[in-house]
Order: C-alpha cells, then structure tokens, then sequence
C-alpha cells in the first residue's frame, strides 16, 4: 500500500507500507548499521522514535526468537529502501513484514534512505509522520505537535523489581529502558543482579544490598527526569556506581553537569571512541540523541568521540562512579569494549576489600 | 605515537610480472604506499621488474628500480641506496617471498635494513602451516582438523583416518597454486605431489573440507597501539571449494546475523592482535550456514587481492594507510581523506552493494579446463555498485564485455532440463548462467541450492531477475515495469529483447516518466557525515547527489578488466591522460569498472564512476557532465569499441575520428588505403566460406596466417601450413563467429618490429622502434622486444617513419598510434595499425623519458607536435638497451598449450634494463623466470620444418658446454649433421619427466609439430616444465637469444642495477 512520510520540515517520501499499516507519527533518527535490525528494533532506548536504516537492504536473514534486547519492539516504526520477503538463515522464524504486522509495528520501504539520512544530518533529527493519506501542512503541524516522549523511560520501565541469580558481586540495576544483553553481561560476569523499576526510590534500591549500581540506557531527554536525577544523586554518594548513556548523562546531571541534544545523534555500530587513558581507540555500539556538553567539577572525561571530539566516557575524581555514552554490551554491533564491565567488576571488588 | 623518526628512506618492493594470482591490485597498493610515504616526507626506492605499472613512474618515488626481483639484486640495491627501512608487505607474496629471503640470506642484518610494517616473525607466524596452527590452538580458534606433510605417504595417511574429501594446501604460494581438493586416494597423491613441488619449503597442508559452508572474508587493520579495526567483510556467493579469487563475492555479508557478523568479527581482531600485525591483513572464515560454527581457512598477512577490493567496495584505502602505520603512525593520527573531518580510526559503513566477479580467460582459451577449485584462474576482475543486488550483480556481469548484456545464454537454452540440472554439478564459470536456467525452467530454489549450496538468500534474489524477465516477456511496457527492471539492473538492451519494444518506445516512456539513474556517492559512513569523494556510482533512486561543475570537463574511458591481450598497461594509459588533463587545466573524469586499479582509486581523477564499460551506461554519464568530448584511445580496445556507438549518439570524440578508427580496423576500408598510399602488406583476403578460404590461401601460398575478424590479443589466429590443417582450422573457428569474415594472410617470415607514435596530423614523432626477437609468427605481447632495436638498419627505419607518417596523416591521427611492421629483405610490410594506446606505450615511456601520453593528450586537444619541445620523426636512440619479456600463468591454466603462436597467452610482462644488449637481455630472462643454470643437459624436439636451424641452435649450446640430448627424430637429423648428440628414443614420458625434475635436464627448445593437443607427448612436457619452471623454449629464436645471454652472463661476476635516470644519465 502507498504510503508516505511527511516531514516536520515539509519534505515528503513516497513508499509502501508494511507491518502494521496505520499513521505514525515520531522522531526520524537514522542508523547505520549494516546488521542488528532485530537487536536495534528491541532497544528501549528507540521508544518513540521512527528508525531509518541506512544500509539498503533490511530482513535478510529474518527474525529468530532469540537476538531480542526488550520483550518486543519498542520503535514506532522502521524505514528501510527494500525490506527482504525471502530471509535466509538457520535460525530464522519469520520474516520481517511478519514480525512487524505481529507487534503491530509500521514500516515503509521504497524509500530513497540515503536522501533522507543526509536530510536528518543536514537539518537535524526531525519529527515525521509516517500516512497512507498526505496531510495538509495544518494537519500535520497539529498532528506532531502532540508528540511527546518525555515520559518515555516510564514506558519501558519495568513494572516490578525482579532478580537474577548469581554468585558474585551484587549489582542494582536500575531500568530505564534496560537492553538485554547489559543483564547477561553482568550475568557472564556471575553477578548478582537486581533490577528495580526506574520508579524505584535510592530507599528501596540500597534496601537490598547491593555492591554497586548500574544505570542503564533508556529513551528520550534526560533532563525531562527530574526525579531520577535526585535518586541518583544519592545512590553515587552511597555505593560504586556505572550508568551508560542515559544512565551516564543521569549521572553527568546529578553532579551539576549539563547535556544537550545532539544535531542528529549518535547511532551505528562503527563509533570511534578513545579511551583516553589507554590511548586506543575503540570501535563501539551507539545510540543516543542526548550528549553531556557540560561536565561537572567533580568529574574527568576518560573517552572522546573520534568523529565529533563529544564526551564518550566520565570518572568521578574522588569516588567510585564512571559512565560511558556507548553500549559496551554490543547487540547490535562490536564489544571491542567489553572491558568497561571488567572495569567496573574490578572496582566493586576493591570497594569491597577497602570496606 | 607520531611517525617514526628515524626512517628517511624506505625501499618498497613491487610484485613484479603480473600472474593469474597476482595482478594489478599491487600496482595500486604499491602506488599508494609510495604516495604515502612521500607525504610523510620519506625518501622512497621502489623496485619492480614490471614496466607496465604506475607504480614504476619515475615521479612515483625518488628512486625507480625496474630491475628482476631477486636476492641478488635487491641486496645490492640495498648496498647502493642504504636504505633505513624495508617495506615487503604490499608486492603481494613475491614481495613477502623476497623480504624473507633477504633476510634468511642476512642482508637485512648487514646492511641495517628494518622491516617495516608487520613483522617477519608475525609474517612467518601466518604463513607457516604449522606456526599458524599452533597460534589458533593457543588463542582458541577453531580451525580445520589438518596434518602438515612433507610426502604424499603421510598425507595419504592422514586423508585415511580423517576421511575424504580433503584440501590440499602448499605452503608459500600465492593464488592457491599446486594446491586442490581430493576426492580419494588417486587425486591425493596427485594433489600433493605437485603441491609439494610448488612450495618453496616442500611443504603442503592437507586438511579436512568444509566445502559447502558460506566462505566470508574480513580485512583488518591494526597499528602498533594495538587499536584494531575492520575496513570491510565479504560473503563469497560461491561457498568454500572455489578460491576467492574466481568467486562472485559481495559486500557486505548478506545473510549474516549480526551476532554471527560480530562473532567473527571479534575472531579476526583476536587473531590480528595476536599476530601482532601492524597494516593490513585478511581473515578467511568458513561458517557452517547450519549452525554459528565456523573454523578460520587462512590468514594474509599482506595487503592483497581483497584488499583492494575492500578498498574500493568501502572508500578506504588500506594500503595508504598501511603504509603509514609501518612508518609509526597510529590509526588515529592519520586523517580521513573521504571525510577530510574524521580520522582513519573508524569502521566504514556501505549504504550500497558491491558485487564483484572474476574475469577468466576461459573465452580466449576455450579448450582450456574451466573448472573452479582452490587454484585460482581469474587474470582479473570487475566490481558493480548499486543499492539493490540484482542491480550490483547485473551490472558486474556487463562489465565483463562477455558480449554478455543479461543472464540469458543461447546454448543452455537449447538444453533439456534432466541435461540443465546435471550441469548444476559443474563447478566452472559458467554455473550462474546454468542456475540462472534452471531458476527460468522452473526447477526449485532448494534443488538448486542442494546441489550449489548456494544460500536460498542469493537464489531468491536470481529469481527476482528471471521472475522479472518473464514479466517483461509477457506484460506490456509501462513506467512501473520499466522502473523495476531499471532498478534490478536490466540494460536497455535486454528490455528491448525481452519486450520486444523499439528503442524508440522505451526511450518515451523513459522521457515522459523521467526514469533516469541518479549518481550517488561512495562515502564511507552511508552519509552520516558530509564528505568530499568524488567517487561516484548509478543507481535508479530519487535523489541525484552528483555536484555538476561548471568546468570544462573530459571523460576517459578506461579499460575494464585485467585480461590476456588487455592488461595493466592500458590503465597506465588511463591514468596519465587523467594526470595530463588535469594539468591542462580540464575537470578529468574517468569511467571504469576494474577495482585493482590505479585508474579507480578515488583521488586518481577529479571525479571516478564505478561504471559498467557498456555503451548506455557510459552515455549516461556522458549525458550527465555534458563534456567538452570523450577520449577513447587509451582504454585498449574496451574503449575504442564504445568509439562508434557513442558518436551515434552525438558525442565527440576527441582525437583520431570515429571515421579514421574504422578505416584502420576495417579490413577493405584500410587495404585500399594502404593501396593509396603504396605501402607493402602482406597479401591478405577476408573471406565468409570455405571454398573461399582454400582458393584464397591457394593464392597466396602457404603458409598463411589465419585470424576472424575484430579480435583482441589475436585471439584464435594461427600460422596454417596446409591445406589439411586450413580446413581444421575453418571447422573450429567458423563457429568462433558466423557475423565477421575469417582473415587469411600471407605470412611473411621476418623480423617483427613495432612502433608507437604520437601524431598530431601533420607530423610524427616515434618516440622509439621496437625490434622483436621472435619472428612473425609469435603474437607481438607474447614475443620478446628490444629497443632501440640492434637488427634494423638506418634506412629501414626511416621507411617505417615514412610509413608511419603517411599513415598518420591519411588516418589524420591525433593523439596516439600503434604500427606493427614484418621487415623482410628491407622492407617493411604493415601488418596491423591500432588507433590507440598500446602495450609498449609505458615501457617506452619510460626508458626514453618522454611523456607520451601527455602528448598524445595535449595534441588531441589541440597543440602542435612541434611545439611541445620533443621533437619530430624518429627521437634519438639511448645509450642503453631495454629488454621486455613477456611472462606467462600456464601454472594454473591447465590444458592451455604454452607453446608461442599468434595467439597471445602471456598475462605480464618484465623489463630488463642495462648497458648492453646482452645483459639486458639476461635480466629479462631472470626477471621472467628463467633461471641461467650451469651448462647441463638441453634437449631438443624439433618439428620438420624446424630442423635444419635447429641445427645451428644445437651447435651453440654444444659450444657453451651443454650436452645436447634429441628426441628420436631429432637426434638422427642432428647426428646426420654431425653433431654429438645423446637421442633419448626408448625413454618414455615419465622417464624424461624424471630427468627434468632431478634437474638433470636443465633447458627444453622444443618446436611443436601440431600443438594445443594436450594428449601429445610434447605438450605434456611443455607443461611439465611450466610447473618446474624449467626453461622451456618453442621458438628457436627465443632459444638463440636464451643462449647469448647466457654467454654474456658468464662473462661477469655480478649484473650491476641502476635506475633508469642512471642508465640514461650514463
């Protein structure tokens, strides 16, 4: 079915929809990579978002029951230039139109995505509407003016705290949106771990004990979370503490720093990122809108963006707290950076000698 | 850590004559790393025995070296030029062969020379069987369960308890030579055998086959800081079983996961990290397509083939950096230069797809064995570019100018079905075209893919190509249809036959629909960042990004794939008209397909577009930029044949006219201008029947030389004798093509002599005369070339540039032309007149220094001969003497008769320089491969014809010590003659096999009765030497020649090697 995509800028694209066949409307992001649509489309941290994918050719090796970061598909919808109606691969289930009409999800191909990814970095990360029946402009500025994500993390949040097992080092997470593989992660590592609610009080959260706290990613403004960030202000005063990217600008805004939203975001799976300390760089999975821009006195940046010089990773200067902007934990994308976890580990043990 | 300090001079070593294995993706490593390095600052040395490279320009690097590639000379290059550093790891394996030779020979040590770049411990870590292995143990990769022996008794031990088939592998070979897959016993010990022999350490791997299993490729990068990253990964089409090199691979991986694309990932940057490898490198994986199993096939520790590729396929240009990283830089010190804002420390993202495919030889070579296995056969090959695949994949196919412009063959159309599916199990490079049948015939995609174990992914893709194919057979042409098939590639071409519409009719719907390609960038980070490459290809999308300047601008079409007759020196052409019109002020524009090349590295030209050489798709762009013309003489023949068709179209043709370039290449057109002109051929008819032929030859008087029309590389042309052996000849060839006349010509025995020459309309300048060695007879690229030549007197020269002028000036030549003489009793009869660029432009280029095709360039565009300060008529000889030899990959052309004939089989050149005639000569000899042995054993077998000049060759090998042996015949006839000759009658094959691999036979002059015939005793020797490389002589002029320098070789201790400003500064 013909469908198109209107941008808030006025700009429209013509294509075919698939999936679930509805109007959606949302905020354009594009990603570049080349693998992990099925990863991509079940990160929390795309709530509300409508992905473009830059590599031409999306759904060739299907969708199988087990590379899911989230429950199900957080994305409202996924624009691709050719969707694949005949994947291929050993442990595929279904193919991507499927998946998408099963979680209710939109999609529209036939879209030229180079043109539109150079329109999102040009102009920046914009709303759209993704329509079978083109809107007038006064519609459409009606139409995404209701748009609002700022109570995303709550969306994706989970409803109730529930633990996972394990022999080592006890871990609170808190979930804001929390991907999968961080938890199996934690898990390959034989910790423990908690994961509360981000609704969850730093009370109940240091209620259970843990040797340190993990801040995950998660969806749309940090600034828009208020409380959060006063929980978190308290629970980096009490116990070792790791956010990554939305936990990390949590963390950058609890200690005075300031974030702002980036031009068109950070999201692929080929960022260089340089680890400052080591003098290495490190190719890793991104996703984020938001960027710290000021960082606060009490803290120093130990990773840099290669492509954009932007604060990839901070320390506290006297406690046990570090963040990083990207996803050490992969899915999509490289885990060149693994080491962040150990890292981590390694800090929760020394705490834990010194205690 | 900024570069290193200490390093102030670096010698690169090149990968010398190009082979099937290794082609010109080393003339474009090699180029960029000497661009790299004298950016840096850094003094470079460049050394390579092949004239035909970029990469041996003289203002390429500070000191040019075309000299053999052996310890011998490289130690004492090393011992004049003291170079600090060595950089062997981007002359493909003969570079990485020499650089460990030198320093197993301690010249390395002596002189103070470090090697750059990856280590030779990490090299040899890699490239010994038994190291690598023992490494991937202890890093826990998985590999092939494998033994590494050293006789075919232990490998047939092993193959016994791990079960059959296996793979054999030798060790240090490149292009996988002597190596195979074995079903049982009897092709083991075959495989090994030969295997055993062509290792340089008697070593060959036999391990267990994981045939069938997706073969994915990753390129690597790592720097001394240990930061490591990937440029690109690719999926062979054909799973493992067929080498790389002859595979239709894509990039990216197609129908990986992302956990699967990032497990093997994560294995290739363990195994970069723990060879410590500082450059470039490429990881072979084989993943079980039924499970995330997979084992690691085999690691280079080189730029290489692929690498090239990947380069092209993603933007970046490993063996630039590479290069940097040897000299101490880090990843991120080194700046993008497609982005010109990010550094090189990044992953390169494609937004398209990239399907490559290789070019065999198999259309020139007919009777050869087309079948595809480990030993590589491709000479070359071509890339495609597009956001669909069937689009990237349709689009490579054009390139190839099979005359192919679809996935349709007539004759596997004609075949029943049981006959289709039973040619599935042939794994030869005509398989797609049969599944591409038998997808058209109905037969189902999990039949075929039981039999290829080609992924269902890319079969369903085939499928869309012939699905769409029905439909544009069967519905009428409308603008949804048109844009389909534009999208999935189709040539208008092929809209037209399957629809049967007129041109004229798609051209409206086209028109009024506005259904054109768009140009889109190649970027290297799908458009995240803005980026200044002008690096171009089409696609059929909705926006066009291609920035059109206002500059007068001019196209170059260049030559396509790497093939016989059509090499690498077509694309030193390309590339320096490139260079030339830029200086002249022009915006160069360059269309071309071939991904190793020099021509198609983005900052080459001010604009690169990675386009099929087929006529619509070059007008398109013409179409585009709207150029001032479109220059055609310097892409081989590819380009001269779009001449024509792009004039139709309204396109100017700059240089030598459309008109003039027919008048040369048409038979009648060009016999009554040579008539006009009174200049001497050989007497000559182009006849359609066999009653013709006989009467013709009958004419002329045998023997005749025999060729079809319109052909390249004289393909299919022989030297005929008799009448008997004329019919032959008819029957095969009249089925070669029915639309063009045979030609039969007097052949007219004597000396072959060819020139070049620039040629502004009025007057001429030859910049040098070429005498070739062997007699007609030989195809010029095959025969060994002198200049300046030492047989031609002063009057035969100025005959051949009076000739050459009223050539040029009838023809109203502008730009570049290329004459090939007979010279018999002082006369020069014209064989052959190419309106173009030839292969003995670069070699004469640069022994005489003067730049042709700037030249050739400035008076195409206008200037006066006169003017440009080189003079006119024949320009004054050197003091020296350059020798080109040609050399050839009968290695792995199984059944291709190595025997010299009109038709040229050669795949690459070298050029011996030095003082003196002889000595030259000598070092092309070596540069070639043909080793000066002690004075052994040389035996003769000559054809009748031959025989009483054998004779004289028999009695100077005698003089020089050898001991002259004769097969039955040719011993009677020598003894007759009185020489004392051994006759090995009563030996049989394996007997005189023995005696040649004991080395006791050291020289071979044979002189085919019949040839081609592999069944003969004589061809089986031929190729026997050809994989011992032992020196193998079909021409007794080539023998004659062997012998003198041989003699002069003996005179001195040592060659001496300079650089070409040296020997002409002497």
């Amino acid at each position: 079915m013909r469908a198109y995509l209107q941008l808030e800028n006025g700009m429209i694209f013509e294509g075919k929809a698939f999936g679930k066949v509805q109007d959606i409307s949302g905020e354009v992001v594009f990603n570049t990579g080349m693998t992990g649509y099925q990863e991509l489309m079940t990160d929390p941290s795309y709530y509300g978002q409508i992905v473009v994918m830059t590599y031409p050719l999306i759904g060739n090796y299907g969708i199988n029951l087990e590379d899911f970061e989230s429950d199900g598909p957080k994305i409202r919808a996924l624009i691709v230039r050719e969707k694949s109606n005949s994947p291929s691969n050993f442990r595929c289930e279904m193919d991507l139109d499927s998946y998408l009409k099963y979680s209710g999800v939109t999609g529209l191909e036939g879209i030229d995505t180079r043109a539109l990814t150079k329109i999102i970095r040009d102009r920046g990360t914009m709303r759209g509407l993704i329509t079978g029946r083109m809107l007038t402009d006064s519609e459409l500025r009606n139409r995404l003016s209701e748009y609002d994500n700022s109570r995303a993390v709550y969306e994706v949040t989970t409803p109730e705290a529930y633990t996972v097992e394990g022999n080592g080092k006890h871990v609170a997470v808190m979930d804001f949106g929390i991907k999968n593989n961080i938890i199996r992660s934690f898990k390959e590592k034989n910790c423990k771990v908690t994961v509360f609610p981000a609704t969850a009080s730093w009370e109940e959260v240091l209620e259970a004990d843990p040797d340190g706290i993990f801040l995950s990613n998660g969806p749309g403004d940090p600034q828009d979370y208020k409380d959060i960030i006063e929980n978190v202000r308290v629970l980096i005063e009490k116990k070792p503490t790791i956010g990554i990217c939305l936990g990390h600008q949590l963390i950058a805004l609890a200690l005075g720093g300031n974030t702002e939203k980036l031009k068109f975001g950070h999201r692929g799976c080929n960022h260089p990122v340089k680890d400052l300390k080591m003098d290495r760089v490190f190719i890793t999975s991104q996703n984020h809108g938001y960027v710290v821009s000021e960082v606060p006195d009490c803290m120093e940046i130990t990773h840099v963006s290669m492509n954009d010089d932007s604060v990839e990773g901070l320390r506290h200067v006297n406690k046990p707290v570090m963040s990083v902007q990207f996803h050490p934990e992969a899915s999509p994308g490289p885990s060149d950076s693994d080491y962040i976890f150990e890292s981590f580990i390694e800090i929760l043990e020394e705490v834990g000698q010194d205690a | 850590m900024p570069k290193n300090k200490d390093i102030k001079k670096v010698m690169v070593i090149g990968s010398g004559p190009i082979i099937i294995g290794q082609a010109a993706e080393f003339d474009y490593a090699g180029t960029q790393a000497c661009k790299a390095l004298k950016e840096e600052g850094i003094s470079v040395v460049l050394v390579n025995s092949n004239p035909a490279t970029i990469m041996t320009d003289e203002n390429m690097a500070d000191r040019v070296y075309i000299e053999p590639l052996t310890v011998e000379a490289l130690e004492s290059i090393i011992d004049s030029e003291r170079p600090d550093g060595i950089l062997p790891t981007l002359g493909g394996q003969t570079g990485l062969n020499l650089a460990m030779e030198l320093d197993e020979a301690g010249v390395l040590k002596r002189f103070g020379v470090k090697l750059l770049g990856t280590s030779l411990e990490a090299i040899k870590k890699a490239e010994d069987r038994e190291s690598f292995r023992d490494l991937m143990n202890e890093i826990n990769e998985p590999i092939p369960r494998s033994e590494i022996v050293s006789t075919v008794e232990d490998g047939v031990a092993f193959a016994n308890e791990a079960g059959y088939p296996v793979i054999v592998r030798p060790a240090y070979t490149l292009g996988g030579t002597g190596g195979g897959i074995a079903r049982n016993e009897e092709e083991l010990r075959n495989v090994i055998h030969t295997g055993i022999m062509f290792s340089r350490i008697g070593q060959v791997l036999v391990e267990q086959s994981v045939a069938g299993w997706k073969e994915i490729e990753y390129e690597v990068m790592r720097d001394a800081n240990d930061t490591c990253i990937i440029i690109c990964n690719m999926e062979n089409i054909d799973p493992v079983g067929i080498h790389t090199g002859d595979s239709i691979v894509v990039a990216p991986s197609q129908t990986l996961t992302d956990n699967e694309y990032h497990m093997l990932r994560k294995s290739a940057l363990k195994i970069i990290k723990s060879l410590k490898i500082e450059g470039g490198c490429n990881v072979q994986y084989a993943l079980n397509p039924e499970s995330e199993e997979y084992i690691v096939i085999e690691v280079n520790p080189r730029v290489s083939r692929s690498s090239a590729l990947a380069s092209k396929a993603a933007g970046y240009p490993i063996a630039k950096i590479a290069a940097k990283i040897a000299i101490g830089l880090h990843l991120h010190e080194i700046e993008n230069s497609v982005t010109k804002s990010t550094k090189a420390a990044f992953e390169p993202v494609l937004d398209y797809v990239v399907v490559k495919i290789p070019k065999w030889p198999f259309d020139k070579f007919d009777y050869a064995d087309r079948k595809l296995g480990t030993q590589m056969k491709a000479t070359g090959e071509v890339m495609a570019i597009d956001r669909s695949f069937e689009s990237a994949l349709l689009k490579a196919v054009i390139s190839l100018e099979g005359n192919v412009v679809s996935m349709r063959k007539e004759y596997l159309q004609r075949m029943s079905d049981d006959q289709l599916i039973s040619f599935l199990d042939n794994v030869d490079d005509e398989r797609i075209f049969v599944i591409f049948e038998a997808l058209r015939r109905n037969i189902s995609i999990e039949e075929i893919q039981r039999k290829t174990k080609i992924d269902k992914w890319f079969l369903k893709k085939f499928e869309n190509i012939t699905a769409t194919e029905k439909e544009l057979m069967e519905n009428p042409l409308d603008r949804e249809l048109l844009t389909k098939a534009e999208r999935f590639g189709f040539s208008d071409r092929e809209i037209e036959l399957l629809t049967g519409e007129s041109h004229a009719v798609i051209d409206a719907i086209r028109r009024a629909h506005r259904i054109y390609p768009v140009y889109k960038m190649v970027d290297t980070c799908a458009g995240e960042f803005e980026s200044y490459t002008p690096y171009y290809y089409s696609t059929y999308e909705t926006e066009d990004e291609n920035q059109i300047s206002k500059r007068e601008k001019i196209i170059v079409v260049g030559s396509g794939p790497i093939r016989i007759g059509q090499g690498i020196e077509f694309d030193y052409c390309s590339v320096h008209a490139v260079w030339a019109i830029q200086k002249l002020g022009y915006e160069s524009i360059i269309i071309n397909n071939n991904p190793e090349t020099v021509s198609t590295d983005f900052d080459t030209a001010d604009k690169l577009y990675f386009e099929p050489l087929f006529i619509e798709d070059v007008y398109n762009v013409v179409r585009k930029e709207t150029p001032k013309g479109v220059i055609v003489q310097f892409g081989g023949q590819t380009s001269i044949n779009l001449a024509s068709k792009l004039m139709e179209r309204g396109v100017q043709i700059l240089g030598t006219s459309v008109n003039s370039i027919d008048a040369a290449e048409d038979r009648k057109r060009f016999d009554r201008l040579l008539e006009e002109l009174e200049i001497c051929r050989p007497k000559g008819f182009g006849i359609v029947s066999i009653q013709e032929a006989v009467d013709a030859a009958n004419v002329i008087g045998y023997p005749v030389l025999v060729r079809p029309s319109y052909v390249i590389g004289g393909r299919a042309m022989q030297v005929v004798y008799e009448e008997e052996e004329l019919l032959k000849y008819l029957n095969e060839a009249a089925a070669i093509s029915l639309e063009h006349p045979i030609l039969i010509d007097e052949y007219i025995e004597g000396i072959e002599v060819e020139v070049d020459a620039i040629s502004d309309g009025k007057n001429v300048l030859i910049p040098g005369v070429m005498e070739h060695i062997e007699r007609t007879g030989v195809h010029s690229g095959d025969s060994i070339s002198v200049y300046p030549p030492q047989n031609i007197s002063d009057p035969e020269k100025e005959m051949i540039l009076s000739y050459t002028e009223k050539i040029s000036r009838a023809l109203n030549v502008k730009g570049i032309l290329n004459i090939q003489f007979v010279l018999k009793n002082g006369i020069p009869y014209v064989i052959e007149v190419n309106p173009r660029a030839s292969r003995t432009v670069p070699i004469i280029s640069k022994v005489t220094g003067i730049p042709m095709i700037d030249m050739a360039v400035r008076v195409i565009l206008g200037e006066n001969l006169s003017d440009l300060g080189w003079g006119i008529g024949i320009y004054q000889e050197i003091d020296f003497v350059a020798v080109k030899a040609p050399v050839f990959s009968f290695q792995k052309l199984l059944n291709v008769d190595s025997a010299l004939t009109p038709e040229m089989k050669s795949t690459g050149e070298v050029l011996g320089v030095d003082r003196s005639y002889g000595h030259a000569l000598a070092k092309a000899f070596i540069a070639s491969g043909n080793k000066f042995e002690k004075p052994g054993k040389v035996l003769f077998s000559l054809n009748d014809r031959d025989k009483e000049e054998g004779c004289r060759v028999a009695e100077g090998f005698i003089s020089a010590g050898c001991t002259v042996l004769g097969t039955s015949k040719t011993a009677e006839f020598l003894k007759e003659k009185g020489l004392k000759v051994e006759s090995v009658e009563g030996k049989n094959l394996d007997e005189i096999k023995a005696m040649l691999k004991s080395k006791e036979i050291s020289v071979i002059v044979n002189t085919p009765t019949i040839g081609k015939d592999p069944l003969r005793q004589g061809f089986q020797i031929r190729s026997y030497c050809q994989s011992l490389g032992t020196p193998c002589f079909t021409s007794l002029d080539t023998a004659t020649a062997y012998l003198e320098a041989w003699k002069e070789v003996n005179k001195v201790q040592k060659l001496e090697y300079k650089t070409i400003s040296d020997y002409r500064s002497i």
